[in-house]
């Protein structure tokens, strides 16, 4: 432990500081794109609702392993020669994209239609029933998923791992081959996971409980 | 499936711009493909002779192994998460704080801590005390631990989904707490549960991927070796994916028309455990 903290608190900030920005950019790269997905699902132009929901059926049930694998070693052979930091981001975000896109779904179907009716019987236009009535709505029915959906995507970062990237799951397997700690630098960084999934999920209820939807 | 409410019946101006942007949009996806479609020929992704490795019955019935071994390591996970998950559960609901309080930590630890990471701990830190799985068990035990925290909780869902007037019946006749469990409400639990079980398969078949880390014979490793023969890389990682989204696709079919079948059975309401049966891991 007093080894770790000597000689690797540099080694470990690095690859805690990776695994943050990970995090960050992909959950932030899947919630906007989750959500223009999202609303290709819902709208009513034929192609673009096939497309979503081909996507998701694709991404939602491929091992993240095996796209990373694919998007690290096979682009470059395609020509497209991203870098790995780079390719892990854009697999991460692929993946993470198709269950941003049904969260957000779920939450704009949560919206009931007969209140989407009743806001047009009364002349509500439609960026007026979106704005005023289904996104707070579907914004405040979706904050536990989401909470979700950051802990899936700050779990899965650990698989950068595999394509041989220093994140914090690395990080502890490089310091415990040097030093051979045993348990201890991985308990470490098990418990830097829970953490941040605990402080990600109190942040999540807190939330939820101001805006909670009546119903 | 229709399109939501949002989006009333078009009148004509509606019409015509919905027509509009179908146009465009196909044209915009076309396009796409047209791009991966180009950038992989100029590349020579598609040469024929990179694809017909795959209609070699020697390179199928290798890949058909590691699908096998594949299976076996998604068996062995779940033989490891159900009886443990069930164990979590009920610990998790039982009234006594001691055993409810460490049940609790157990699965809130394991569905906070990534698969790799438990991984990396089966096969560089218990060897250092002298726990040295083999590459079959480095690979199904993190993966069923992992599994057991989120069967866990669907097995709560479960058990809370059912009326709590059951529970009171149960005491009412004078079964003591165990029994109206065991002979009340787990079996109608169970029923509950059971397709959210299934489409947790999905996420067990998907970690057994990691095969590839521990280096067991299942798909993606399998794919891996066949590429270190062929240097087909593009093509053999795309034929696996593929392979992996047809297998889950059809688990996630199948526990879909499980919960459709029980919930037009059941007088309760619709009940969806689906949802909330998905590990919040995307891998």
């Amino acid at each position: 432990m007093d080894v770790l903290f000597r000689d690797y608190l540099g080694t470990f900030a690095e690859g805690l500081w990776l695994t943050v920005q990970l995090t960050a950019i992909g959950f932030t790269a899947a919630l906007i794109l989750g959500t223009i997905l999202a609303v290709f699902r819902v709208s009513p132009i034929p192609p673009l609702r096939v497309f979503g929901a081909v996507y998701v059926e694709f991404f939602r049930n491929v091992p993240l392993v095996a796209l990373l694998l694919l998007v690290v070693y096979g682009l470059p052979y395609a020509g497209v020669n991203l870098g790995y930091y780079w390719s892990v981001i854009l697999a991460l975000t692929a993946v993470g994209t198709a269950f941003a896109c049904e969260t957000i779904r779920s939450g704009i179907n949560a919206v009931s239609a007969g209140q989407v009716e009743a806001a047009r019987a009364i002349g509500l236009p439609f960026w007026g029933i979106a704005r005023e009535l289904v996104i707070p709505q579907a914004v405040r029915t979706v904050i536990s998923p989401l909470v979700t959906l950051f802990i899936g995507i700050l779990l899965s970062t650990s698989l950068a791992a595999v394509v041989g990237m220093r994140e914090l799951t690395s990080t502890v397997s490089y310091i415990n081959n040097q030093e051979a700690l045993g348990l201890t630098t991985f308990l470490v960084a098990a418990a830097v996971y829970v953490i941040i999934s605990l402080t990600a999920a109190g942040i999540g209820s807190r939330l939820e409980t101001r805006y909670r939807v009546l119903r | 499936m229709s399109a939501h409410a949002l989006f009333d019946a078009q009148g004509p101006r509606g019409r015509a711009t919905v027509r509009v942007i179908t146009v465009a949009s196909v044209l915009a996806l076309l396009g796409v493909a047209a791009l991966v479609y180009w950038q992989l020929y100029r590349t020579g992704q598609l040469a024929p002779s990179k694809w017909l490795t795959f209609t070699e019955p020697g390179t199928i019935r290798y890949l058909l192994t590691g699908l096998g071994n594949t299976a076996l390591a998604a068996l062995g996970a779940g033989a490891i998460g159900l009886p443990l998950g069930l164990v979590l559960a009920l610990g998790r609901l039982s009234r006594r704080r001691w055993l409810s309080w460490p049940a609790t930590a157990v699965i809130e630890v394991l569905r906070a801590v990534p698969v790799l990471l438990l991984i990396y701990i089966f096969m560089f830190a218990l060897p250092q005390y002298g726990i040295n799985l083999s590459t079959y068990g480095k690979l199904v035990v993190p993966i069923g631990l992992g599994a057991a925290a989120v069967m866990a909780e669907v097995f709560r869902a479960g058990v809370l989904a059912v009326p709590r007037g059951q529970t009171e019946a149960g005491l009412a006749v004078g079964l003591p707490d165990g029994v109206t469990m065991r002979l009340v409400v787990f079996p109608q639990a169970l029923r509950i549960v059971i397709p959210a079980l299934v489409a947790q398969a999905v996420v067990v078949v998907k970690d057994t991927a990691f095969g590839y880390v521990v280096s067991y014979p299942e798909l993606m490793q399998s794919g891996r070796v066949l590429v270190a023969n062929t240097n087909d890389l593009v093509q053999t990682y795309l034929v696996i994916t593929v392979v992996y989204v047809l297998v889950n696709m059809v688990i996630s079919a199948l526990a879909q028309r499980m919960e459709a079948r029980m919930n037009a059975s059941r007088g309760l309401g619709r009940i969806s455990l689906l949802g909330r049966a998905r590990r919040s891991t995307l891998a």
